[in-house]
C-alpha cells in the first residue's frame, strides 16, 4: 500500500523542495530553486536514512500539520519549530517514529526561519524538468502546499534510520556573519561604499521570500561615473547582492532571477547562502570579505 | 575584443564582452564544449556567466575561458531551421513603436517581419528569448515602456532596446507590444519546454 501525507495545516508558506533543484537549465531562464537551506534539507534525509537528494518540506515560519496513511519515520532540522506527535513533543534533529493516522504539528520557531521536514522514502511528486522543487516564481514544480494537498511517500530507501540520538546543528540564534566575494560589480560603487557595505550592521526587512530579501542600513552609493548608468541585464546566482538605485541591497535567495539589472556589489559564497536562507525580517547580518583563492583567482 | 573576466562569488566566473555578436560566440563555443564543472550557462547582453559546481572548478574553467581568448573567433555559425510564428500586429503600442522609431504601421510590420531573428539569450521568465536581427537591423530599435503593465497577455509581441520577445506567459512586462500570436512557446510537455532557446531562429509571419 503505497503512503502519503496529507496536509491539514500551513503556516504562512509550505513548499516541497529538494537539495539539487534544477541546475543546468539557466540559459532557458529557469532557475536552479531548491531548498533554501539546503544543508538542513540534507541532513534531514540522512536522519531518516534517505538519499540526500529526496524531497522533503520546506516550513517557513513553522504552523505545518499533516498526518501520514502509514507509520514511518519523520525527522525536523533548520529553524527549531517545536513539534508534536499526536500528544507527544517530538525532537528535532533526530529520527522521530509517527504512527499511522497520527498528526504532526509545528509550531513557531524561536529562531530561523524555514524548518524542514524529511519523510523517510521523500516525497515522490511527479519531478518537473528533473527536480521535485517548487519554483515560487517560475511556477514549476508542485503547487504552493494547502489544506487537503496529499503527497505522495516514496518506497522505503533501503539504507535503515541510523542510529543516531540527536545530530545537533550550528545555532541561527544571534547576528548572523556571511563571507562575500567582492564584485563582480563593485567597481560601480565608491571605495567608501564597498567599505561600509563590509562594516555595517544590516537589518532584514520584511521584504525577504525564497527570491531573496532586502536590507535596511546605510545607502551604498555609487561612483560619480556610474550614478544613474544602466547596466545590461546579466546572469546573476543565489547569494549575489544587488544594489538598486535606491541603494538598499537585496540578497538573492533560491528563487532569484536568472538575470538581473542592478550591479551586483557582492556575492555571498556558496555555502553560507544557507545560513542566508534562515534570516527573519529583523535579523542583523554582517559580511565578511572572503577571497576565492589566490589560484582560482580569474 | 574585450573578454575582461570578473568574479562572482566562489561558484561563478561573469565573462564580459563588447558586442553581442561576441556574447553569441563564446556562449555556442562554451556550449557544445563546456569547460570541466560548468553546470549553467547564462548570456545576456554583454555578459556570459558560468556557473561551476564547486569553487575547486573555478581556477581550471578560468584558465579555459581564457585560452579559447585565443582560438574562438567570437561568432556563432548561422543557419538551422527557422520557426515560423504567425503573428496579428494590432499591439496597443504600434502608435509609440511609430513615433519613437519614425516608421509608419506597415514599415513597422515589414522590418519586423522581414527577417529572420534568433534567440541572443533567455530570461525574465521561463521561455522568454531575447531575438536579435540576424541582419543587424537597428530600425526598431526603442526604449522601454517608461511604465511597466502590471499584466500583459501570453502571446504578446514585442520590442524593447536592439531586442524583440514573446511573453510565453501571462505576467508583468514594461516592453512595446506590437503584436499577438497563438504560437504556444511554453509547453511542460516538452523538453526543453521553451520554443525560444538560445540560437534558435525565427520569422514571424503577419497573419
Amino acid at each position: 500500500m503505497s503512503a502519503w501525507v496529507e496536509i491539514t495545516a500551513t503556516g504562512p508558506l509550505c513548499t516541497v523542495q529538494d537539495a539539487a533543484g534544477r541546475p543546468g537549465r539557466a540559459d532557458l531562464g529557469i532557475g536552479v530553486s531548491g531548498a533554501a537551506d539546503r544543508a538542513a534539507l540534507r541532513r534531514a534525509n540522512r536522519l531518516v536514512g534517505n538519499d540526500e537528494a529526496a524531497a522533503g518540506l520546506e516550513v517557513t515560519f513553522g504552523g505545518l500539520r499533516f498526518r501520514v496513511t502509514t507509520t514511518t519515520v519523520v525527522a525536523l532540522t533548520g529553524a527549531p519549530a517545536p513539534m508534536t506527535v499526536g500528544a507527544r513533543p517530538g525532537d528535532p534533529h533526530r529520527p522521530v517514529v509517527v504512527p499511522a493516522g497520527t498528526e504532526v504539528a509545528l509550531g513557531t520557531p524561536p529562531s530561523g526561519l524555514r524548518s524542514y521536514v524529511a519523510v523517510r522514502g521523500g516525497i515522490a511528486v511527479d519531478p518537473v524538468l528533473g527536480s521535485r522543487a517548487t519554483d515560487t516564481v517560475a511556477g514549476l514544480g508542485p503547487p504552493v502546499l494547502a489544506v487537503g494537498t496529499e503527497l505522495p511517500v516514496g518506497p522505503p530507501p533501503s539504507s535503515p534510520v541510523p542510529a543516531v540520538d540527536v545530530a545537533p546543528e550550528a545555532g541561527l540564534v544571534g547576528e548572523l556573519v556571511l563571507g562575500v566575494v567582492p564584485g563582480p560589480r563593485h567597481d560601480w560603487f565608491t571605495d567608501a561604499a564597498l567599505a561600509t557595505f563590509l562594516r555595517a550592521a544590516w537589518t532584514v526587512t520584511e521584504d525577504a521570500n525564497r527570491v531573496g530579501f532586502r536590507l535596511e542600513g546605510p545607502e551604498l552609493a555609487r561612483t560619480a561615473e556610474r550614478d544613474g548608468a544602466e547596466l545590461p541585464s546579466e546572469g546573476v546566482i543565489r547569494g549575489s547582492v544587488q544594489v538598486p538605485p535606491s541603494g538598499r541591497p537585496t540578497v538573492f535567495l533560491a528563487d532569484h532571477p536568472v538575470t538581473g539589472g542592478y550591479p551586483v556589489i557582492g556575492v555571498v559564497l556558496d555555502a553560507d547562502t544557507d545560513r542566508a536562507g534562515q534570516l527573519r525580517p529583523g535579523a542583523t547580518v554582517r559580511f565578511r570579505r572572503a577571497s576565492v583563492s589566490e589560484t582560482s583567482r580569474p | 575584443m574585450t573578454r575582461s573576466l570578473r568574479p562572482c562569488g566562489d561558484t561563478g566566473l561573469l565573462v564580459e564582452l563588447d558586442t553581442l555578436a561576441e556574447v553569441l560566440g563564446l556562449h555556442a563555443a562554451l556550449a557544445a564544449d563546456p569547460p570541466e564543472g560548468v553546470v549553467d550557462l547564462v548570456p545576456a547582453a554583454r555578459t556570459v556567466l558560468l556557473r561551476v559546481r564547486s569553487a575547486a572548478d573555478l581556477p581550471g574553467v578560468a584558465q579555459e575561458v581564457r585560452d579559447r581568448r585565443a582560438t574562438s573567433p567570437g561568432t556563432r555559425e548561422a543557419g538551422g531551421e527557422v520557426t515560423e510564428i504567425a503573428v496579428t500586429y494590432d499591439g496597443e503600442d504600434l502608435d509609440e513603436v511609430a513615433a519613437h522609431t519614425g516608421l509608419d504601421h506597415d514599415e513597422i510590420l515589414e522590418a519586423h517581419a522581414g527577417r529572420v531573428w534568433t534567440v541572443a539569450f533567455a530570461g525574465f521568465t521561463p521561455g522568454f528569448g531575447y531575438l536579435a536581427p540576424e541582419d543587424g537591423d537597428p530600425r526598431l530599435h526603442v526604449p522601454r515602456r517608461a511604465s511597466s503593465r502590471t499584466r500583459v497577455p501570453a502571446g504578446a509581441v514585442g520590442l524593447a532596446g536592439e531586442f524583440s520577445g514573446v511573453y510565453p506567459r501571462e505576467s508583468p512586462g514594461g516592453w512595446q507590444l506590437i503584436g499577438r500570436t497563438d504560437h504556444v512557446l511554453w509547453d511542460l510537455e516538452r523538453d526543453p519546454p521553451a520554443v525560444l532557446v538560445p540560437g534558435a531562429r525565427v520569422r514571424f509571419r503577419p497573419t
